[in-house]
C-alpha cells in the first residue's frame, strides 16, 4: 500500500530534490513537493493526532473537570472551584488512600533498589579479589531467573501471591510444617497488621529483576582499571561498592527510583488483585482504586478527576524530590571525581 | 572470556608458587563472601521460581484437592481444569480478543512510531521540540489522570466497549514510550546513507521504508518486544474502557474470574487460566530473553 502510494511522489521528488540534496545535505530548505507534505502529514500528522486526542487532550480536560461537580451522565455541569479538592483533604478515605501511597513510593523504592544493587553487585564484582574483575559463576542462570517475574501480567502477580498467602495457601502450609500452629488458616492479605507488608512484599518480587539486569549492565559500563585500581589502594568490597560502584551509576539510580516511585503511585493492578476492596480497615487502598471507585461506580467524574490532578501533582514532586536529593547528594562528592 | 579465566583459575599452575599461594591466602574470604553470594541468589531464586511451580502443579489440582493440602500432588494430572478454562469461562475467547487487540495495536503503533521517531529525530522544522516535549509529558502524566475524559471521548465517538476503540487507546499510550526509544535509534543512524538514498533518487517516503527502517530493525524488535509485553499485561485501560463482558481480555478476565465471589470459583481452573495467560509471554520471554536483557543494557548506554 504504501510502496504504490509513494511512486508519484518518487518521481517527484527525483527531479526537484536532487540538486539541493548533492550542495548542503544537512541543512537544505527542503522544497514543498508532494513527497515531502504527503510524507510530513502522515508520518507526522498520523501519529500525533492519535497521540493528542487520546492522551494530552484527556490530561487537559481532566484539569478541567476536576473544577466541576459532573457526575458524567447527567448534563449538568457547574463549576464549583477548588469545592473538589477541598473535600479530598477532608475525605478521610482520601488520605488514608494518599497516606499508603506515600508509605509505598518510600519504602518500594529503597528495597527493590537496594535488593537489585546488591544483587547486581555480588554478580558483577563479587568474584574472587584477586586478578581480573568478575563476577560469580552461574551469574546468567540469575539473571534469567530473576527476571522473569517482570513478564509476567501484573494482575497474574498479585492473584497467584493472593492464593499464595491464603489460608489455606503455600506459606501457611510451610509454617505449619515447621511446627507453627497459630498460623493454621493465618489470613495474610485479610489482617490489618500484615496485608500491607504481604503487598509491599509482592511489589518487590515483581520488579527486582528488571532492575537488577539495569544495574548489571551500568556496572559493567564502569572500566576495569577502576575497580583495579580502587583494589591496589586497599578498598574491600563495602567500599568498592559504597565509595565507587554506587557513585558511577548515581544517574542510573536515579531514573530507577523514579520509575519505581512512580508504579508505586500507582500500584493499582497490584492491589486491585490482592486486595480488591481496599483490604481490611482500607489497610492498602490506594488511591488510583479510590479513583476508579468513585468515577466509574459511584458516577463522581468531578470529584475524581480532581484525584487525577493530585495523583500527577504527586508524581511530578516525587519525580524533583528525588532529582534534588541526588543533585544535594552528588554535589557534595562531585569535586573529588571530576 | 570469563570462562577462559575461570578455568585458568581452577588449574593452579605449580610451578608459579608465589601466584598460588597468593590465592590460598586469599581465598578464604573470598569463599566466604562466594558462598554468602551464591546462598542469597539461591534463596532470591527460590523464592522467584517456587510460586510458579505451585501454580503450574495446583492447577492440575480439583478444588477440593487445593484445600486439602497444598503441597500434595494432584491426584490425577490431566487438563480437565484448562478444558473448563477455556470454555466455561470463556479464557479462549478472551485469549482471541487478546490476540486481536494487542496484536492490531503492537503493528500499528511500530509503524506509527517509527515514522514519527523518524521525524523528530532526522528533520528539523518549526515545533519540533514542542512535539518532543508533548511526548514527554504522556510518557510521565499517570494514565489515570486520563482514564475519566478518556471514557468520554471513546463514548462521543462510538468505540466505547469495542475492541477497535481499545486498539487505538493501546496505540496511543504505547506511542511515547516507542518515540523515545526510537527516536535515539534513528539519531544514531548516519547521515550519509539518508543523503545517497536522496542522491539515488528515493523520495522521502521510499527513503523511510526501504532504506532507513531496514537499518534500524534491531531497534524495532526490542521496543516491540517490550510493548507486546506492555500492552498484553495492560489492566487499566480494558477494565476502565472495555466492560462489555464478550469483549474482554485476558488480564481483566482474570480479574473477575478471581472475584466472582467467594467459594463458586473453582480454583482449579483459576490457576489453570493463570498459566494460560502467562503462557504467551513466557515463550516470548524464553525467545528473546537475550534480546530483551539487552535492550534494558542498551538504555543505561545512552
Amino acid at each position: 500500500m504504501t510502496a504504490a502510494g509513494a511512486d508519484p511522489g518518487n518521481a517527484i521528488a527525483a527531479t526537484l530534490g536532487k540538486p539541493g540534496g548533492q550542495k548542503a545535505p544537512r541543512r537544505r530548505r527542503r522544497k514543498l513537493t508532494f513527497d515531502y507534505v504527503s510524507f510530513m502529514a502522515v508520518f507526522l500528522g498520523l501519529p500525533l493526532a492519535i497521540f493528542v486526542i487520546f492522551v494530552i487532550s484527556p490530561f487537559v480536560q481532566a484539569a478541567y473537570y476536576s473544577l466541576t461537580d459532573w457526575s458524567g451522565f447527567s448534563q449538568t455541569m457547574n463549576f464549583i472551584g477548588v469545592q473538589n479538592y477541598v473535600n479530598l483533604f477532608q475525605d478521610d478515605q482520601f488520605m488514608k488512600a494518599m497516606g499508603n501511597n506515600i508509605f509505598l513510593a518510600i519504602v518500594v523504592p529503597l528495597i527493590t533498589l537496594s535488593l537489585a544493587l546488591l544483587f547486581a553487585t555480588m554478580i558483577t564484582v563479587g568474584g574472587p579479589s584477586h586478578g581480573q574483575t568478575r563476577g560469580l559463576k552461574a551469574s546468567s542462570f540469575y539473571r534469567v531467573v530473576s527476571f522473569f517475574p517482570y513478564v509476567i501480567p501484573g494482575i497474574i502477580i498479585g492473584l497467584m501471591w493472593a492464593q499464595i498467602f491464603g489460608p489455606e495457601g503455600l506459606v501457611n502450609g510451610f509454617l505449619r510444617m515447621f511446627g507453627l500452629d497459630m498460623f493454621e488458616s493465618f489470613p495474610w492479605l485479610g489482617d490489618e497488621r500484615t496485608a500491607m507488608g504481604v503487598s509491599v512484599f509482592v511489589i518487590i518480587w515483581g520488579f527486582v529483576g528488571f532492575y537488577m539486569v539495569l544495574f548489571i549492565a551500568s556496572i559493567k559500563g564502569i572500566p576495569a582499571e577502576t575497580f583495579e585500581a580502587v583494589r591496589l589502594d586497599g578498598a574491600g568490597r563495602f567500599r568498592t561498592a559504597v565509595s565507587i560502584t554506587i557513585p558511577l551509576i548515581r544517574d542510573n539510580i536515579q531514573t530507577a527510583y523514579i520509575y519505581v516511585g512512580i508504579m508505586a503511585l500507582d500500584a493499582f493492578v497490584y492491589m486491585a488483585a490482592l486486595n480488591p476492596n481496599g483490604g481490611p480497615a482500607n489497610s492498602t487502598l490506594v488511591m488510583s482504586q479510590y479513583l476508579f471507585e468513585a468515577a466509574f461506580s459511584h458516577g463522581k467524574f468531578g470529584y475524581a478527576s480532581a484525584m487525577g490532578v493530585i495523583l500527577a501533582a504527586i508524581t511530578l514532586i516525587f519525580a524533583a524530590v528525588v532529582f534534588t536529593v541526588n543533585r544535594l547528594a552528588g554535589g557534595k562528592e562531585d569535586g573529588g571525581r571530576r | 572470556m570469563s570462562h577462559i579465566t575461570e578455568t585458568r583459575k581452577q588449574t593452579v599452575q605449580p610451578n608459579d608458587l608465589a601466584r598460588s599461594l597468593r590465592k590460598t591466602k586469599l581465598s578464604r574470604g573470598d569463599r566466604a563472601v562466594g558462598t554468602a553470594s551464591h546462598a542469597m541468589l539461591i534463596i532470591w531464586s527460590i523464592i522467584v521460581v517456587l510460586p510458579m511451580l505451585w501454580t503450574l502443579m495446583t492447577s492440575f489440582k480439583t478444588t477440593k484437592e487445593i484445600f486439602a493440602s497444598p503441597f500434595a500432588l494432584p491426584a490425577e494430572w490431566n487438563f480437565e481444569n484448562y478444558v473448563s478454562a477455556w470454555t466455561e469461562y470463556d479464557i479462549g475467547g478472551m485469549f482471541f480478543n487478546t490476540i486481536l487487540v494487542v496484536g492490531f495495536a503492537l503493528v500499528i503503533v511500530m509503524v506509527l512510531g517509527a515514522m514519527c521517531a523518524y521525524v523528530l529525530a532526522r528533520f528539523t522544522f518549526p515545533g519540533s521540540k514542542a512535539i518532543y516535549y508533548l511526548m514527554l509529558a504522556g510518557l510521565t502524566f499517570p494514565i489515570f489522570l486520563a482514564i475519566v475524559p478518556l471514557f468520554f471521548i471513546l463514548k462521543n465517538i462510538g468505540l466505547l466497549n469495542t475492541l477497535p476503540g481499545l486498539t487505538l487507546t493501546y496505540v496511543a499510550f504505547a506511542l511515547p514510550f516507542t518515540v523515545f526509544f526510537l527516536f535515539a535509534f534513528f539519531k544514531g543512524l548516519p547521515d550519509e546513507i539518508q543523503e545517497a538514498a536522496y542522491v539515488d533518487g528515493a523520495g522521502e517516503w521510499r527513503t523511510f521504508f526501504q532504506v532507513m527502517l531496514p537499518m534500524a530493525k534491531p531497534g524495532m524488535a526490542s521496543v516491540a518486544i517490550f510493548n507486546f509485553l506492555g500492552l498484553w499485561n495492560q489492566f487499566l485501560l480494558p477494565i476502565a474502557l472495555n466492560t462489555d463482558k464478550s469483549k474482554y481480555v485476558l488480564s481483566q478476565g482474570m480479574a473477575s474470574f478471581a472475584s466472582s465471589a467467594g467459594y463458586a470459583v473453582n480454583f482449579g481452573a483459576l490457576f489453570a487460566a493463570v498459566i494460560i495467560t502467562i503462557t504467551p509471554v513466557l515463550i516470548v520471554y524464553v525467545i528473546f530473553q537475550r534480546q530483551l536483557q539487552g535492550s534494558v543494557s542498551q538504555g543505561t548506554m545512552k
